[in-house]
């Protein structure tokens, strides 16, 4: 990553003035997010993801019928005045479960996003900094975890595993955090030449210390990137792997899991069962990354 | 190193296999008898290299569903997947190039502002969201492609390609997104070149400088990228697979992962990552002999 962060730490002599780095920095991220705002791409973005928020949050208060209710009477109904989405095998109401069933998808895939992060973090801080055995043993372990598709090793660990949502969480965790560990280690093994990692080494701080305090604020920029591009990725990971059967479990009303029960049927000519569920995960997917690449865009200035 | 993962990782899944096979009314002598017969009560090392010896000589071990050896099912589901990677990366490849080379030299103009964004969203839409939607549009509404990949027996290539048309799709988007970009990338740093501005100043019709100065070099990391994305290409085919109902490798680990078909699971995992690491090696060699800078520096 060659997120160069003019940063005040990289100074010699200020490293000891933790709150005067703080208000610098925070103005450089106030411009940021001015550039930000003024971006189409971004705010594109923050309007489609934020409506996705707001189902997940309210979705269940605003809907006309209970997501979960079957309904005998209305089994496979075309879109109509009644069911504005049609009506899936089991007559339950595909608007209302298309709108709630943002819910699994936006705790999921956030959630382990951030413990991937922070496990990433921790893990390319400890590598990047101590370097020596630490380092080769676990970039070779990171190696041989990559040479296989996420989906893959989704797939086997939550064969062995069983599926819930905390496991899932947990999966893609574990699945990130060596791909996020190699980004924040390479920008460690930069920073960590730098003089006021030398300065907090000569008033000898400990490791510990000098890894969280001095070096970990120098690299949130990339970090920021990483866990916003992987956000776009847990929500594809997700949605597949609760396609595939092994991520959310019914009785969800979860995207991926409706397109998994619900394809066989698109044969016959019941497309509004599957349809609008594609359409929503496909403008998750499409405004997280629009964020991403708008933040990455600012970044790379 | 990967070996040990993958088996590791099948060897947490639950304890009894026998119980597993027989289910739970099974007579608990029944168990124990088939789970010496499969040879899972051993230490766990005896079998991670009793495994390992076999499979490096071919015997990939018996799966538990189909009672038969496994080898078979995996190399004929490789066959059929490399079937369908091979159209989607015939597609996939001259198409995203000329996307990408095309956006390049049009920097900042509208076309090259759709390109990106077109590659940018189609490589994040999961397989089985645009598979649906073309399934949808093209195999429910015009009809003009079948709704299955699966040909009927006997039939010829074109018969076989015209199948594997619809399936390839949601790869090719994906890839296309990334491979796009990277040649758009090179390009564009290719045309700022000093060699490319001697080209022109030299007098050279553009298609000349552009196919012999600006390609050679812009599609260099462009090929890289291409190999690296062969692993991404088999987790796709999982999913793909399955939406398809497709005999390939992919849709062969989803079953085994269904049906808890350990040997077959753990077989069929171990191929896709072999095939990942050849595809990167066959890429790091491909570069250095297309880049001689690199392969002099190495002598050197």
């Amino acid at each position: 990553m060659s997120v160069t962060t003019t940063g005040p730490g990289t100074t010699p002599g200020t490293s000891p003035g933790a709150s005067s780095g703080g208000s610098t920095r925070f103005k450089e991220w106030g411009e940021n997010l001015q550039q930000l705002m003024r971006s189409p791409t971004f705010l594109a973005g923050v309007l489609i993801v934020g409506f996705w928020i707001f189902c997940a949050l309210f979705g269940t208060l605003i809907v006309p019928y209970d997501p979960l209710e079957t309904d005998l009477l209305s089994v496979l109904e075309p879109p109509s005045a009644d069911h504005w989405f049609g009506a899936d095998q089991l007559g339950r109401d595909v608007f209302s479960r298309v709108i709630v069933g943002s819910r699994d998808i936006l705790t999921v895939a956030p959630l382990a996003t951030l413990l991937g992060t922070i496990l990433g973090t921790l893990l390319g801080l400890a590598t990047g900094y101590f370097r020596g055995l630490v380092d080769d043993v676990l970039s070779r372990i990171i190696d041989a975890l990559l040479s296989l598709p996420t989906v893959i090793v989704g797939l086997v660990a939550l064969t062995a595993l069983g599926s819930s949502n905390t496991t899932v969480v947990f999966v893609i965790a574990f699945g990130f955090a060596p791909i996020i560990a190699r980004t924040v280690r390479s920008s460690v093994l930069s920073e960590r030449e730098l003089d006021y990692v030398a300065a907090a080494r000569l008033r000898r701080e400990s490791s510990l210390y000098i890894m969280l305090a001095e070096i970990l604020p120098n690299i949130l920029p990339p970090i920021l990137v990483e866990f916003n591009v992987r956000l776009g990725y847990a929500i594809f990971a997700v949605a597949t792997l609760s396609f595939m059967g092994f991520g959310i479990q019914p009785p969800s009303p979860d995207w991926g899991l409706t397109i998994s029960d619900n394809y066989g049927l698109v044969g016959g000519g019941y497309w509004w069962t599957v349809l609008y569920d594609a359409i929503a995960i496909a403008s998750l997917v499409v405004g997280v990354n629009l964020i991403a690449d708008a933040i990455q865009g600012v970044l790379d200035g | 190193m990967l070996s040990v993962i993958v088996f590791a990782g099948s060897q947490l899944l639950p304890g009894n296999v026998g119980r597993a096979i027989l289910g739970p009314l099974a007579d608990k002598r029944a168990v124990d008898v088939l789970n010496h017969q499969l040879g899972v009560d051993r230490p766990v090392l005896v079998q991670y290299t009793d495994w390992i010896v076999h499979f490096v000589q071919g015997d990939m071990g018996m799966s538990y569903t189909y009672r038969h050896p496994v080898t078979g099912f995996v190399v004929d589901a490789m066959r059929n997947s490399l079937k369908l990677a091979l159209v989607a990366f015939v597609l996939v490849v001259p198409l995203s190039i000329f996307g990408g080379v095309w956006a390049a030299l049009h920097v900042g103009r509208p076309i090259d502002r759709i390109i990106t964004i077109f590659g940018l969203s189609t490589t994040v839409l999961p397989e089985f969201v645009s598979g649906i939607v073309l399934i949808l549009v093209f195999a429910v509404w015009l009809q003009w492609l079948p709704i299955s990949a699966s040909w009927p027996d006997g039939a010829g290539l074109f018969t076989q390609i015209y199948y594997l048309i619809l399936p390839s799709i949601p790869l090719v988007l994906v890839l296309f997104g990334y491979i796009a970009r990277m040649a758009r990338a090179g390009t564009v740093e290719a045309l700022d070149s000093d060699y490319t501005r001697t080209a022109v100043l030299k007098g050279l019709p553009f298609p000349v400088v552009i196919w012999r100065h600006v390609l050679r070099n812009a599609l260099l990391p462009t090929i890289t990228v291409i190999a690296t994305q062969t692993g991404y290409l088999i987790g796709g085919l999982v999913v793909v697979e399955t939406l398809f109902h497709y005999q390939g490798i992919g849709g062969l680990i989803y079953t085994a992962a269904k049906s808890k078909d350990f040997p077959m699971l753990q077989a069929g995992v171990l191929s896709v990552g072999i095939v990942y690491m050849v595809a990167t090696l066959t890429a790091d060699i491909l570069y250095s002999v297309l880049n001689p800078r690199i392969r002099y520096g190495a002598q050197g």
